[in-house]
């Protein structure tokens, strides 16, 4: 066997691979959004597409959500795969009118005539010491719209893989990128990128059987930390990332859940009308005899999200996680 | 038979008389941004105001230097400087009576410091302590707002309830180029000029959206013609100028109070600074630009004119910095001090009565502080 050179690539660098290996492969792709093209993106997402593919295949377009993401339909109407940045969760609010009216349904409204294949790429969630309106947890909004794929990769080779499932997706996906992930590292042979993932499986990411955490995007790397610390309290969780939360991968989860017997879900986004209470539900529902105890959730505080110097009191860290496992024992005993 | 012959037989007749409601000419901006300093009107400006002006101009730049200067002290968790829009900074906030309201976007904070909001209140959105540190009815400044030009239909609303209630209010709504693309902007102008709401919206076009260049952004001969579409005169302004500034603003609150309904106002400026102290402006413009519009400075003009007609000397000169550089030792002193942080704020104006579920988070936070006091976390 020989030995390949691996490189580190961070998930930022894995998303700007999987949008270039798509417009390589696939001329109807077209990148486009709020300074996309020469400065990159903000978070450098998009560097190089420009240069590489000219400013027709990667635009900078004006500042206008709603604009850019109705032009995608047009542009997915007449045969192109739009691939759309939105430079921030909270700066995607004014393209909802086109998503909900319009992005999400037409295969339906259609009959299948015309569906749309945009990917919509969502940097989202907290933990960059961003001001207001640059942190939010936007993914219950998604799922609440049928007709939406919402994917949220945690790891670097999920970023590429999954990325590219999205762009040859033939139905819009709304691509959840946890931007506090984007610089976090892995290491790939450059020359051949990870698999690209269907969408709609979720995966074990640590095998336990305690309990089950079900997390996904920027919780994920929460969840392994908590789970390796809960080890010294003889705790053997395991861990599922969903990475597809719509659709969503009840086999799996539900598989993991019968193991162990206990779950709890983990995300950042508040709780209440939250995407954990779905999970909950489900979960009960096709694992009631095997549980010992309720579903639990751990989410972010059901407020607006909090200025910098207060988010590390609103996101869910170790710590919380581990007393909900706490919880989860007593649940059990009682 | 083919699609235009079609359209040919069914085209309806225009009505006989049909005639535009409005001459677009009034409303048309003048080909060349309007400019006092350097030409033979600037005799005509009161030394009084030309002095105000000057003042504020010295203590808004000491502000954005100090305020960048806090970034790399990790005081301030970003802040976009206005270093070469000063004059529109100003202008904005000294043409308002005190009972008008302005409406700022987020790189107003100097706007929101001239109209005499507390300096370190100012700055907290970007200090990332709270997301609003001044009570916004106290000094008639809405927030410091974030998401682009959702902050314009704000101004139009309430200027027109204040007219409703038979209020002689002006508010005045700042935005930037790139925000004039949003649909909020369309949406504002149109309002305010069915309305004939007292509103005036200045676009502060500094040629760039973080990167992309005003070319990019719009196909309009200038921002300021996008006016005349909606029906309200559009005007074309040197925002560098502080006295043009001045002069177009006061013009538009006074024809707005009167009764005479919105104005669009376009300062043609520059960002000389980066967008933020977050951007590299290296990746998208040339340096011989930036410098060029460093030589048409806001303060340097100013000074100019108040030094040639004799109202500033030196002394003059080394009084305003002494008083811009107290401004800065105080916002320094100031900002240097651990904002005291109480994480129960988390929970406190959700809404007027916390819900259920806020008060029990509010109690889990409260053993988890608990713990963490007594370090068994
Ligand atoms: C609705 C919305 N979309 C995107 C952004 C992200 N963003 C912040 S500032 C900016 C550029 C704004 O340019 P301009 O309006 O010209 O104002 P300037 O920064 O030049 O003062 C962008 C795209 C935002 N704040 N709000």
């Amino acid at each position: 066997m020989t030995t390949v050179a691996l490189k580190p690539a961070t998930m930022a660098q894995a998303l700007t691979r999987a949008m270039r290996d798509a417009m390589a492969t696939d001329p109807a792709v077209h990148v486009m959004g709020e300074d996309v093209g020469t400065l990159g993106g903000v978070f450098r997402v998009t560097d190089g597409l420009a240069k590489e593919f000219g400013e027709d295949r990667c635009t900078d377009t004006p500042l206008a959500e709603a604009g850019i993401l109705g032009a995608a339909v047009g542009m997915a109407m007449y045969g192109l795969r739009p691939v759309v940045e939105m430079q921030f969760d909270a700066f995607a609010y004014p393209a909802f009118e086109q998503l909900i009216s319009h992005v999400s349904r037409m295969r339906n409204r259609t009959r299948g005539a015309m569906p749309l294949p945009i990917t919509v790429r969502v940097p989202y969630g907290g933990g960059i010491g961003g001001v207001e309106h640059h942190s939010d947890s936007s993914e219950a909004y998604y799922m609440a719209t049928p007709g939406l794929h919402v994917v949220t990769p945690a790891t670097v080779a999920d970023a590429y893989g999954l990325l590219r499932a999205a762009i040859a997706s033939d139905d819009p996906v709304v691509f959840l990128e946890p931007k506090r992930l984007y610089w976090s590292k892995d290491s790939w042979n450059p020359d051949e990128p990870p698999a690209v993932e269907p969408i709609g499986r979720a995966v074990v990411r640590r095998p336990g059987r305690s309990a089950t955490l079900i997390t996904y995007g920027p919780s994920l790397p929460v969840c392994l930390e908590a789970a390796r610390a809960a080890e010294s309290e003889g705790w053997d969780l395991e861990v599922v990332d969903l990475r597809s939360l719509v659709p969503f991968d009840d086999e799996t989860v539900c598989a993991s859940v019968r193991r162990t017997g206990r779950a709890l879900v983990v995300h950042e986004s508040g709780g209440y009308g939250g995407p954990g209470g779905e999970i909950a539900a489900r979960v009960t529902e096709r694992c009631f005899h095997h549980l010992e105890a309720p579903v639990l959730r751990v989410a972010g505080f059901d407020i607006p999200y909090p200025p910098p110097m207060l988010e590390r009191h609103h996101l869910p860290g170790v710590d919380r996680v581990l007393d909900a496992v706490g919880r989860l024992q007593w649940e059990a005993e009682r | 038979m083919t699609v235009m012959e079609q359209r040919g037989a069914y085209r309806p007749t225009p009505p006989p008389a049909w005639q535009p409601r409005t001459d677009p000419a009034p409303l048309l901006p003048d080909a060349a941004p309007y400019r006092v300093l350097g030409t033979e009107a600037a005799a005509q400006a009161d030394p009084g105001l030309l002095r105000r002006l000057y003042a504020q101009l010295v203590r808004g730049r000491r502000y954005n230097v100090q305020a960048t200067a806090l970034t790399k002290q990790g005081r301030l968790a970003v802040y976009p400087s206005s270093v070469g829009q000063e004059a529109c900074e100003v202008a904005a906030a000294l043409v308002l009576e005190d009972r008008d309201w302005l409406f700022p976007s987020y790189r107003d904070t100097l706007a929101v410091v001239a109209r005499g909001v507390d300096p370190v209140q100012a700055l907290t959105l970007l200090r990332g302590d709270w997301h609003t540190g001044y009570n916004p009815r106290e000094h008639r400044v809405a927030p410091l707002c974030t998401p682009l030009a959702t902050q314009l239909p704000h101004a139009v609303g309430l200027a027109h309830a204040a007219r409703l209630k038979g209020d002689d209010v002006v508010a005045l709504a700042m935005v930037g180029d790139g925000g004039t693309s949003e649909g909020d902007f369309h949406e504002a102008l149109n309002f305010a000029a069915v309305w004939q709401a007292p509103v005036v919206f200045l676009v502060q076009n500094n040629g760039f959206a973080i990167s992309v260049p005003l070319a990019k952004q719009t196909a309009a001969p200038s921002l300021a013609h996008k006016a005349v579409g909606y029906g309200m005169p559009g005007r074309l302004v040197d925002g560098n100028d502080a006295v043009a500034m001045y002069d177009v603003l006061s013009d538009a609150v006074r024809h707005a109070r009167a009764g005479g309904g919105p104005t669009l106002v376009e300062a043609v400026t520059y960002r000389v600074e980066a967008h933020t102290n977050a951007d590299d402006d290296k990746r998208y413009r040339a340096d011989s630009e930036v410098t060029a519009w460093r030589e048409h400075d806001p303060i340097d003009l100013l000074e100019q004119e108040l030094t040639a007609r004799g109202l500033l000397d030196e002394d003059g000169i080394r009084a305003a910095r002494e008083d811009a550089e107290t401004l800065a030792a105080d916002l320094r002193a100031r900002m240097n001090q651990d904002p005291a942080l109480d994480p129960m704020d988390l929970f406190a104006q959700v809404y007027a009565e916390p819900t259920p579920q806020l008060r029990e988070q509010r109690a889990q936070l409260r053993a988890e502080l608990a713990a963490e006091a007594e370090g068994t976390h």
